[in-house]
């Protein structure tokens, strides 16, 4: 299905002249509802866009080449991975003239993932961390530690939770990464000891989690299918906006845990055999104006790192903790760096027992 | 003469090789293709594993890792997910017998407009694609879903119940999917019984029940053998249903496998685990192909 749909593209790519396509691959609900037509008007370029909702099916399809893709936008240290691979190609700076628009300091601390930011610029950016359901957990536990990893860690007030439905990010790197934090390990290290320690932690709250998925919590939480949920800040942020619109009596709380979380970025790059390198510029180029940033911005709820569009954002996005956090919350965020195959596959190893059993 | 005779059987022989050709095509070469790349090892590269084989000044250099089939015995995991996978997809094909013969049974016996609307409405669930209708199961199994609705509302139960997730909504799912595929071959089964045979167990004295144990139930096995198979077979290697319906303790090879594609990036022992899951396959389905075969020769 997926195939079919790839080759149809990549026809469809093929026959029209290369200057009047773009093919976009990029995180689902991650873009303002008319930033492509507006690209469409201004460029005349036709813009076919594609979502995936985990970094492994981006990653796959880049690595078995040919993808038919000229944009997509994987997460800092999956990008650094297929930067080593020989995925992508050195963006042409000169056609990219509104690079000047970006914050300094946000480029800077994405050159770990790419070194001076040969290939990639960021789209947005945000935290892991988690959202509950108001109601829920009051009657649950009127004193909840509601601004802490003890709400997801500690078996002791998690397991209040099971009854309303507990959820957790698919995403190992992201989980383990918190967990070991809160265990107050280097969740950078490759350690074999420090993983076992992150995976007790976690088997000790496994049975009181209804399931891990990728994206089904937004959906989930804003329903009130589940009271507490681990995730992507945008994500969770549009949970609540929804719950809201919905006027469904469910209220929702973002939280950056006041131990510190993973912070990320997910940057747009290049493929080395994009059909449309010369579009995809230009496509790169358009997001990066600053109102085009900040309409992206107050859509998804994640910020950018579009120094320029600040002042456009709304002011109810910039002045959300949750989305633009305070310097005090900044600096305990962490971002994640790729790990070696090797310790990859001890972890996912790690990921599967933790979530089965076995 | 001679020459027509000789067409005929050119003819003959192109008929035999379009199958073979489709399966060397479809089958043989992307298996060759898996099985190549389950010797090789992995590596950050694109795409990402190693060559198998590599000139090298004049000489080539064939490097089989069979390292990959003896990690899938090391750990434990692999082998409990083929049986996990093997126990779900049976109790879902049993599930789907016992829903599937009586509809098939009624279908097979209705009067001939009817016959036909109730065949249609077996086979009109695939006009809406696959994937929409297990989404709307999710509808159907979620906490705050519709059967959970129903029951409440009719104060059977007052807590809802937690079928989404679990094993349960595993084996509605695939009996739901997959039921036409059994009720197709035990309709055709049934439709080609010979009524006189019933007739004669009646006059006999033979008991409704005693006529269907003893006459009708022998005499559709292979219909019940080839349904089987075709829901059992493609059950074993589901992903989809198991996915988006299933918990996270469902351990089924077909997420085995998309952890060690995606999650690991290790294509190699993706491979390996797809090379075996085709044996863990091939074996019950040859068991079960003699059985039929004897069958069918009995009743020859």
């Amino acid at each position: 299905m997926n195939r079919f749909l790839m080759l149809l593209l990549m026809v469809v790519a093929g026959s029209a002249s290369a200057q009047g396509v773009v093919n976009i691959y990029n995180w689902s609900d991650y873009i303002a509802e008319d930033t492509i037509a507006k690209f469409e008007a201004q460029t005349g370029i036709k813009v076919n866009y594609d979502v995936f909702d985990t970094n492994e099916l981006l990653e796959a399809k880049l690595l078995a080449g040919s993808s038919g893709y000229d944009v997509v936008v994987p997460t800092g240290n999956f990008l650094e991975r297929q930067i080593q691979a020989g995925v992508f190609r050195q963006l042409d700076k000169s056609k990219l003239p509104n690079l000047a628009n970006m914050d300094p300091d946000i480029m800077r601390i994405v050159e770990q993932h790419d070194p001076s930011n040969a290939h990639s610029v960021v789209y947005m950016w945000g935290t892991t961390g988690f959202a509950y359901n108001t109601k829920a957990i009051q009657e649950r536990m009127p004193n909840a530690p509601v601004s802490s990893w003890a709400m997801v860690f500690d078996p002791d007030v998690v397991s209040r939770f099971a009854d309303c439905g507990v959820a957790i990010l698919e995403s190992p790197t992201d989980i383990l990464a918190s967990a070991k934090h809160y265990l107050g390990l280097d969740p950078a290290s490759e350690s074999a000891d420090d993983l076992k320690q992150a995976e007790d932690l976690l088997m000790g709250v496994r049975p009181h989690i209804r399931y891990f998925h990728p994206s089904q919590y937004i959906n989930d939480l804003a329903n009130g299918d589940i009271c507490l949920a681990v995730g992507y800040s945008g994500d969770l942020l549009q949970s609540r906006d929804r719950a809201a619109e919905a006027n469904n009596g469910v209220e929702i709380e973002y939280v950056i845990p006041e131990e510190g979380g993973v912070v990320w970025f997910d940057l747009m790059a290049i493929p080395a055999d994009a059909p449309n390198a010369e579009a995809a510029h230009e496509f790169i180029n358009f997001i990066m104006d600053a109102q085009i940033s900040a309409d992206i911005t107050n859509y998804v709820f994640y910020a950018n790192a579009n120094a320029a569009s600040t002042e456009l954002v709304d002011s109810e996005v910039t002045s959300d903790p949750g989305i633009y956090p305070s310097d005090d919350v900044k600096a305990g965020l962490f971002a994640m760096k790729a790990f070696s195959p090797r310790y990859d596959r001890i972890m996912n190893r790690t990921w599967t027992r933790i979530k089965t059993g076995q | 003469m001679r020459l027509i005779a000789k067409f005929k059987s050119l003819q003959r022989d192109w008929v035999s090789w379009v199958p073979t050709l489709w399966l060397g095509i479809f089958f043989l070469i992307p298996f060759v293709v898996v099985l190549k790349i389950s010797l090789s090892q992995a590596t950050i590269a694109m795409p990402p594993y190693l060559p198998l084989f590599e000139w090298l000044e004049g000489i080539l250099e064939i490097r089989l890792d069979f390292g990959n089939y003896l990690f899938l015995i090391d750990d434990p995991l692999y082998g409990s997910a083929y049986l996990e996978s093997v126990r779900i997809a049976l109790v879902s094909t049993i599930f789907t017998l016992v829903i599937g013969y009586p509809m098939a049974y009624v279908i097979a016996t209705a009067k001939e407009p009817r016959r036909t609307l109730l065949l249609l409405l077996v086979i009109l669930p695939f006009w809406t694609s696959f994937l929409l209708r297990v989404y709307a199961w999710i509808a159907i199994l979620k906490t705050n879903g519709l059967l959970n609705g129903l029951l409440m509302a009719l104060g059977l139960i007052s807590e809802p119940l937690v079928v989404l997730q679990t094993d349960l909504a595993v084996y509605i799912g695939i009996a739901y999917t997959y039921l036409p595929f059994m009720v197709l071959p035990l309709y055709a089964s049934l439709s080609k019984l010979d009524r006189t045979l019933l007739e004669a167990s009646e006059d006999l004295g033979a008991t409704p029940w005693i006529s269907f144990v003893t006459v009708t139930l022998p005499l559709t096995i292979p219909g019940v053998i080839a349904g089987s198979l075709l829901v059992f077979v493609p059950a074993i290697g589901e992903f989809v249903i198991p996915a988006l319906l299933g918990g996270n303790d469902t351990l089924m090879i077909g997420k085995v496998l998309w952890n060690e594609f995606f999650a690991n990036r290790d294509w190699p022992i993706a491979s390996a685990v797809a090379i075996i899951m085709l044996f863990v396959i091939v074996g019950p389905l040859m068991w079960l192909n003699r059985i039929n075969s004897k069958i069918e020769e009995a009743q020859l």
